[in-house]
């Protein structure tokens, strides 16, 4: 990464994170920055910890979770800052979009008072002026104001994911975690969604942290793309490069075995097995029982993340990168 | 009834459903072929699942037909009694989206498949058929005492569809059973669904948003919007070449590189615009 940049809004080094009971962290050196308006993606599926990953910049951990690492939001570590400072970031320059709007708000209250809520409780912001600043966002997010005067259960799911979208903002975050923000809307309404991200993206200059299991959702709207597996960042580099020639096993496996309307029907290529159990130590790579290229190596030691050659920004965790490479596995 | 070509093993005929003044279901018709695959797809609020919980006999039509193996199941021809309600439940089954809400979380899954075989075949011997069942979907011996709580999201819904076929239905209605599964698990289930297709002859109904889905496992589509169809065909036809602006604009509303959200929106919202007037 170039020193001359400015301070990264979200820059997680070496994020590890163990919880009781369990024989190998949920989070294991976890790397990952967002910059000033930059969309990433965090790909993976259950139990990957994208979500956990994405709640670090909130401090949301589990109780009882032994923490390694740092979390730096605009420079400062969220990890390490008193409960004071926490709350400032938690109301003020993090904002979280959960995937069901409907579980995000409270069904008694209206609209108008969810949006106000979380500046007026902080005292920052009157009441009159908070009011027009949601007036604003809800504009901001295609809606009108007599939306403020109803109740959530008189809206539809794409148009309280939009509220709560503004809700987000309110606050003039610094930085959005969107946690599959989309996964419960219709297709069409999740184009909508992703629209009003973007442009609020380039008006706000947020930067957008977006956790997806949806593959083709990370490459058509990301920067930048992180691929998890087992608590590991097993790939990360520019979208159109990492789908178009993935490095690591998984992100392969994982292209193959997504329906898509191109390429061929039938049968899809599934993985077989299941990601590895929170109650068995992990000597090796993580995917190794279920990798097709997997050799003895990969049993024994976990493979460290490299650059592509001559790429640089295309990194992978994987002793066998270079077989993939060239291989028919986008097929 | 003379009929030409393949049979159909389930027929829908002008079905209608309104809930006050909402139409859910209006004049809705199809077909599915033996040991064919047929997909209704649309999104919330078309009327894709009531049209399903119909057919499956959760709902009631206020108008219209279905028809299994040509037999009708709805209207005058539906007689009451237990016998009739069992005979009706083995003719066509349900798997639902959530494994977890649709199996008893104190019930193991041997117990569960046991329950459903002693309620559709008393006396008959049943260790063998549970076995079968969950080999036919590739679960192991293991799995068999767990409970719903200890299995993952794949397993449960491999539980769920050997409990679906244990009374060897002609039709299996899935309504957006693979939407809440993690892609590789999804393509295990797509794979394991397509496969006993191929050995059973057993037709599904699968109910989805998801057009990947529709166009991998599907040989017949069905678009719905408002509760009425507004495309229906072979598949390959009807995704290579929507006839719709609708059809259109639910492609169009797939993630893929160069997909622009922006366009989309417009569309969407001059789509509901021309369907206000």
């Amino acid at each position: 990464m170039n020193p001359t940049q400015p301070v990264p809004t979200l820059d997680i080094q070496g994020l590890k994170i163990t919880l009781p009971g369990t024989a190998r962290p949920v989070l294991d050196g976890v790397d990952l920055t967002v910059r000033a308006g930059e969309t990433v993606a965090l790909v993976g599926e259950s139990g990957s910890g994208k979500s956990l990953t994405s709640r670090s910049a909130l401090r949301l951990l589990p109780p009882g979770a032994v923490v390694e690492g740092a979390v730096r939001v605009g420079g400062e570590d969220v990890l390490a800052m008193d409960a004071d400072r926490l709350c400032g970031v938690r109301a003020g320059s993090v904002a979280m979009v959960f995937q069901d709007p409907r579980a995000a708000v409270n069904p008694l209250r209206r609209i108008g008072d969810f949006l106000t809520e979380s500046v007026t409780l902080t005292g920052a912001t009157s009441r009159t002026d908070a009011t027009a600043r949601a007036v604003e966002l809800l504009g901001a997010v295609g809606l009108d104001e007599s939306v403020l005067r109803k109740y959530p259960g008189q809206v539809s799911g794409g148009m309280l994911q939009r509220v709560v979208i503004a809700a987000a903002l309110m606050g003039d975050p610094v930085l959005l975690l969107a946690d599959e923000p989309t996964t419960a809307l219709d297709v069409t309404s999740q184009a909508e969604v992703i629209a009003l991200l973007a442009t609020l993206r380039e008006r706000f200059g947020t930067g957008l942290l977006f956790v997806t299991h949806d593959l083709d959702l990370a490459a058509a709207i990301s920067d930048r793309v992180h691929v998890m597996y087992a608590g590991r960042i097993v790939e990360t580099g520019p979208a159109e490069d990492l789908f178009a020639r993935p490095r690591h096993p998984y992100t392969a496996a994982l292209l193959a075995s997504t329906p898509r309307m191109e390429g061929p029907r039938g049968r899809l290529a599934a993985i077989e097995g299941q990601p590895p159990d929170l109650r068995e130590p992990l000597h090796g790579c993580a995917f190794a029982t279920r990798c097709p290229l997997a050799t003895e190596v990969c049993d024994q030691r976990a493979p460290l993340p490299a650059a592509a050659p001559g790429r640089p920004e295309h990194r992978a965790a994987c002793h066998h990168s270079d077989l993939l490479e060239g291989s028919a596995v986008d097929a | 009834m003379p009929e030409n070509g393949p049979r159909n093993v389930l027929e829908v005929r002008g079905l209608r459903r309104a809930f006050g003044a909402v139409r859910a279901v209006d004049d809705v018709s199809f077909a599915l072929p033996e040991a064919g695959s047929l997909g209704v797809v649309g999104e919330s609020g078309s009327g894709k699942t009531t049209t399903a919980r119909i057919v499956v006999g959760l709902e009631r039509a206020d108008e219209g037909e279905v028809l299994v193996r040509g037999r009708s199941r709805t209207g005058r021809g539906r007689t009451g009694g237990r016998a009739a309600r069992l005979a009706r439940a083995r003719e066509v089954q349900m798997v639902f989206q959530d494994p977890y809400l649709s199996l008893d979380p104190r019930t193991g899954v041997e117990a569960a498949l046991r329950e459903t075989l002693r309620l559709h075949f008393p006396g008959r011997d049943h260790a063998r058929r549970v076995r079968e069942l969950l080999d036919q979907v590739g679960l192991g011996t293991r799995a068999a005492d767990a409970l719903p709580r200890q299995l993952s999201g794949g397993q449960r819904q491999r539980v769920a569809i050997a409990r679906a076929l244990a009374v060897e239905p002609a039709v299996l209605v899935l309504d957006e059973a693979v939407a809440a599964l993690d892609v590789s698990v999804q393509a295990q289930i797509l794979n394991l669904l397509a496969d006993i297709r191929e050995q059973t002859g057993i037709g599904y109904l699968f109910i989805t948003h998801d057009l990947g889905v529709v166009r991998c496992v599907t040989d017949e589509i069905v678009v719905m919007r408002h509760g009425a169809v507004v495309e229906q065909g072979r598949t390959q036809e009807v995704l290579t070449a929507p006839g719709h602006p609708y059809t259109r604009l639910l492609l169009e509303s797939v993630p893929r590189p160069g997909w622009d959200p922006q366009a989309i929106a417009a569309a969407r919202r001059a789509l509901q615009g021309v369907s206000a007037k």
